[in-house]
This record gives C-alpha cells, structure tokens and sequence, in this order.
C-alpha cells in the first residue's frame, strides 16, 4: 500500500500548498475585492485535490461517492458565496481600489 | 380536455421520475453501507422511502424540465464544458499564485457587459464560470438584459470577456442560447 500512501500525500500536500498560496494572497492583496480572488479561487482547486488525495487514500468505496459529491456541491456553493459577498460590498458603496492607491 | 390529460401525465411522470432518483441517492449515500449487509427489515428501507417521498413533493416541479426543452442534447453537450471549465479553474488557481508572489501585476477595474442568455440556467451557469475562470469575478447579473457587471483584476481577464467571448459562445452553445 506505499504506492496508495505516496500518492495520496503528494494530492493532499499540493491542495494544502494552494490553500496556503491563497492564505498569503488574502494577507498580500490591496483592497476586498482583490482579496476575493485569492480565496475564491485558490480555495476551488486546492479542495479538488484534497478530497482527491483523500478518495485515493481510501480505495474505490462507497465513501468515494460521498467525498465526490462533497466536491461537486464546492463547486456550486463556493461561486456563490463568492459572488454574494462580491455584490453585498459592491451594493453598500465599498470602493474599489485604483492602481496607484494607498493599501486599504 | 386533451391538454389537461397531458399534464396530468407529465405530473405522474415528474413524481415517478423524482422519487426514483431521490430513493437511488438514498440508498447510495445512507443504506449501502448501513442497512443492507444486515437482514432485510422493513422499517429501515420505509424511512429511506419516506425521506424520498417527501423530498419528491416538494421538488418534482423544478426538478424536471416541462416538455420541449431538449435536456438530453443539453446535457450532452454540458459534459464536455465541464471538463473546460476544469482546466480553466487549474489556469485560474495558477494565474492568481502568479499574482501573489509578484509574477503579474495586480491592476482592478470593474466592467459591464450584454450577453445573450436568457433563461436561469444559462444565466447562473455563466456566472458561476466567470468566477471560475482566471482573474474574474461576477459582482452582479441582470437577468432581463442578461447584463454582467464584473471585477477584473487585471486588464488582460477583463479582455477575455469583453473582446474574445469564447465562454459566452460556448454558454450559449451549450444552452442553445446564441
């Protein structure tokens, strides 16, 4: 099985590595919205590859069904709350930050 | 008179179809690996029945299509846009790193645009694969006009939708919307 656990630490460490790319990105970035797009985004494919490492960690499973749909339903919702954080800024006048502004 | 007969067939098909799928998800998700090995019992599949029973009345009616819309043709043609949209999100992930560590410049701007989509689907559809897609994000959508307002992070995604529309085109091919 040291074939199934290499494999699956290397998904799980590259999720992991993007998560945190997106963590640096969200400390890094200028003003809300940039900041959306760190998480948002990063957030989409590292959870891809964790759940990945994870189905193959555990074999081909009813669980592996479960951890599927986990991931199918990211795909829906995470968008969503993107975008409803998005307009909830973008509705209440929060401005958007220019090249060549102060950091806000 | 003849209308009516057919809705009620099209009702009766809608529940049967619904429920039949609410109870394989059950059983996929719940009863494999916990009331099947065991001896058969009645009152452990009834709960499963009555959970399907009751998720099918309040959702036959959005669950399937009415008549005329052509779902097979769309499906097939929504599978391999996924497999796109796939790809786009690893592109995405990797041009937003680029962007954290410096490699790209950082430079927001909000644009609008028209599209030609109409109806829900396609309207969300979209919207969820702006968000996917590299260096956008929707921010809000009016759906009479099928109109997006989106934020940019720099000028060369805000081009992508503006002046390419690849995704447009394939959204609307897919939906049958062009």
């Amino acid at each position: 099985m040291l074939a199934i656990d290499v494999i699956s630490t290397i998904f799980l460490a590259a999720g992991s590595l993007i998560m945190i790319t997106g963590t640096v990105g969200l400390l890094k970035f200028p003003d809300f919205y940039t900041r959306m797009h760190a998480t948002g985004k990063c957030d989409t494919l590292g959870q891809i590859l964790i759940i990945m490492g994870c189905m193959i960690y555990e074999g081909f499973t009813f669980i592996t069904i479960k951890l599927l749909l986990v991931s199918a339903f990211y795909l829906l919702a995470g968008p969503a709350s993107t975008h409803a954080l998005m307009k909830a800024a973008y509705v209440t006048g929060l401005p958007v930050w220019k090249k060549g502004d102060k950091r806000m | 008179m003849e209308m009516t007969e057919m809705k009620e067939d099209h009702r009766t098909f809608s529940i049967a179809l619904t429920f039949c799928i609410m109870f394989i998800f059950w059983v996929l998700l719940s009863a494999w690996t916990v009331y099947l090995p065991e001896p058969y019992d009645l009152s452990k599949v009834s709960r499963g029945i009555l959970a399907a029973l009751i998720v099918t009345f309040l959702t036959y009616e959005i669950f399937v299509p009415g008549k005329g819309e052509k779902v097979l043709l769309k499906t097939r043609r929504f599978i391999p846009y996924v497999g796109w949209e796939l790809w786009q999100i690893y592109l995405a992930t990797v041009d937003v790193a680029k962007r954290v560590f410096g490699i790209l410049e950082v430079d927001p701007q909000i644009i609008e645009f028209d599209t030609t989509l109409r109806s829900d689907f396609a309207l969300v559809t979209f919207a969820n694969s702006i968000t996917l897609t590299p260096g956008t994000i929707t921010i809000d959508v009016e759906p009479e006009r099928g109109r997006y307002i989106v934020h940019a992070i720099a000028k060369g995604p805000a081009e992508s939708l503006t002046v390419d529309q690849t995704m447009q085109k394939k959204v609307g091919y897919v939906f049958m919307e062009e």
